[in-house]
């Protein structure tokens, strides 16, 4: 393989890794504030999928880009409010399996409004602008994936270590009674963390689906699974973890297609999940929860 | 200021307080005293609205508060050092103060530093984590953190608990210090020597009844409690 090649096989993996990395916050943030693994999540990226499907059949790609990314957001605190908020104080287990029921019920859902077959993806035409340097070529989308991670990835750690909000965020995700006598409405808060997370899913998914041209109820499972592996490997609870957790799978699955290995390239993920609950079960940057007794 | 009437609170399915009914007057300190498991922590969460009592009344400045949310009772002037401190520890000392200003929109520069000096040491710790100051240092932040609501009633849940006896002496100085700048306290102690000693009013609590009340000063020289809770065997 000549480098200019290897070169466009990593331009595309790191776009790949971006888009898994901004849904991988979104598992992320939720564990960090629920414990909660949010099950879910993939499909409500796969939701956002449709949303710009059935935005753009009507209206242009930026009116339809903001529609799909409210939409997003609007399913995501819904989804919280109904099937996670009356489990807050029932065991752990519950509201996980609330979680799963939730991913299953919006495949359904999906299948039964859209029906299984894959609905082709809207072109935004700028974004499928190919640039061409020398012998390697890019479409816009794969260029603009990873800078707009980056910069959305400093916007949410500013607001995190800067903001009130982010502030009350880290006070309820470290220790929700204390955070509630600071005056702290703590449901707020975990709406807007779900607010967070499903408006970067959205924006992951616009980005991913670009590039793949097609939705179907289940686009949303395996990718998802993915990005929770990249959250798992990051160090769940850790934003830079999750991120870097993106990248790394992204880059990992484009390159072992690229060498041939297209049959592994998934099978690779949760090898690297056991490996990772093996050898440091809280990953990357994931901090040691030392029990109090 | 604060009135409790016929408080009845379950805790994990058994009643914890049943029924006591008690009164806190302004600008004073108020002290629970009892045994671990009288139901004192309980009072006070309820008091913080973060537990729903099952019945009774609670009053504050004349005002029912009963079964209101935490974030409104904090608005409304009352806080609590919570037992055992908590701190946020990822957090630095100036932004575990900051965080006791949740609510407010004002600016906090003069609490800040008024907080500063009535703690110097956690004015030279500023930049810290507050995980890596020493448990008396947290106990003065978590108070620091409290005051920073500007509240009219601070509730304090033990808060000599782990301390050394140097250091709760110096806790104890604050809290006089903080009462005759104008803030009611209410504490709840079973350290209850110094919490006697300090107290205008004590109520003594066992197994969730209200069994004595007086003032301080009276019930340290009441022979049933010092022989139940400061060590002295009845004469």
């Amino acid at each position: 393989m000549s480098a200019m090649t290897l070169i466009q096989h990593l331009l595309t993996g790191i776009s790949l890794g971006g888009a898994y990395a901004l849904i991988a916050i979104g598992y992320t943030m939720v564990y960090g504030i629920l414990r909660l693994i949010n099950f879910a999540h993939g499909d409500i990226f796969m939701m956002a999928g449709y949303f710009m499907i059935f935005a753009m059949a009507s209206f242009p790609w930026f009116i339809s880009i903001p529609i799909t990314l409210i939409a997003t957001v609007v399913l995501g605190v819904l989804i919280e409010k109904a099937a996670y908020k009356p489990l807050r104080s029932a065991p752990r287990m519950s509201i996980m399996i609330s979680a799963i029921g939730v991913s299953y019920l919006l495949q359904n859902l999906a299948t039964y409004l859209f029906t299984a077959l894959p609905k082709s993806y809207p072109e935004v035409p700028f974004l499928k602008r190919i640039f061409q340097f020398g012998e390697i070529s890019a479409s816009l989308v794969t260029l603009i994936t990873p800078v707009l991670t980056v910069v959305l990835v400093i916007i949410l750690i500013q607001l995190i270590n800067h903001t009130k909000i982010g502030m009350a965020m880290r006070a309820v995700s470290k220790d929700t009674e204390t955070a509630r006598l600071m005056g702290i409405k703590v449901d707020t808060t975990i709406s807007m963390t779900f607010v967070i997370g499903s408006l970067l899913a959205a924006v992951g998914s616009i980005l991913y689906f670009t590039d793949r041209m097609t939705v179907y109820p289940y686009s949303g499972s395996l990718p998802g699974l993915k990005c929770f592996v990249a959250a798992v490997f990051g160090g769940i609870g850790s934003i830079p973890g999750a991120v870097v957790g993106g990248f790394v799978i992204g880059i990992c699955e484009t390159l072992l297609v690229a060498f041939g290995y297209s049959t592994y390239s998934d099978a690779f993920t949760f090898l690297l999940l056991i490996v990772v609950l093996l050898v440091r079960p809280t990953g990357l940057f994931g901090e040691a929860v030392t029990d109090k007794v | 200021m604060l009135k409790i009437n016929d408080l009845k609170v379950n805790y994990g399915g058994i009643e914890a307080v049943k029924g006591i009914s008690f009164e806190v007057p302004e600008k004073s300190i108020v002290t629970l005293i009892g045994a671990n498991g009288a139901g004192k922590s309980t009072t006070l969460r309820t008091i913080a609205g973060l537990k729903k009592p099952e019945s009774g009344s609670i009053s504050f400045l004349g005002k029912d508060i009963t079964g209101t949310d935490t974030s409104s009772i904090i608005a409304q002037g009352i806080t609590l050092v919570p037992e055992g401190r908590h701190v946020f520890p990822d957090m630095t000392v100036l932004e575990n103060i900051k965080i006791g200003a949740y609510l407010r929109k004002d600016s906090l520069e003069d609490d800040i530093n008024w907080v500063y000096d009535l703690f110097p040491r956690l004015k030279e710790r500023s930049w810290q984590l507050a995980g890596t100051l020493s448990g008396g240092e947290q106990q003065m932040l978590a108070v620091a953190r409290a005051l920073m609501s500007r509240p009219k009633l601070m509730m304090m849940d033990e808060p000599s608990l782990g301390l050394a006896p140097i250091i709760v002496q110096g806790i104890f100085d604050i809290i006089r210090e903080i009462n005759k700048q104008g803030v009611t306290i209410l504490l709840i102690e079973q350290n209850a020597n110094m919490a006697l000693h300090a107290a205008d009013l004590a109520y003594v609590m066992e197994t969730g009844h209200i069994t004595m009340q007086g003032a301080g000063k009276d019930l340290l020289e009441d022979e049933s409690i010092k022989a139940a809770y400061l060590g002295k065997k009845k004469a």
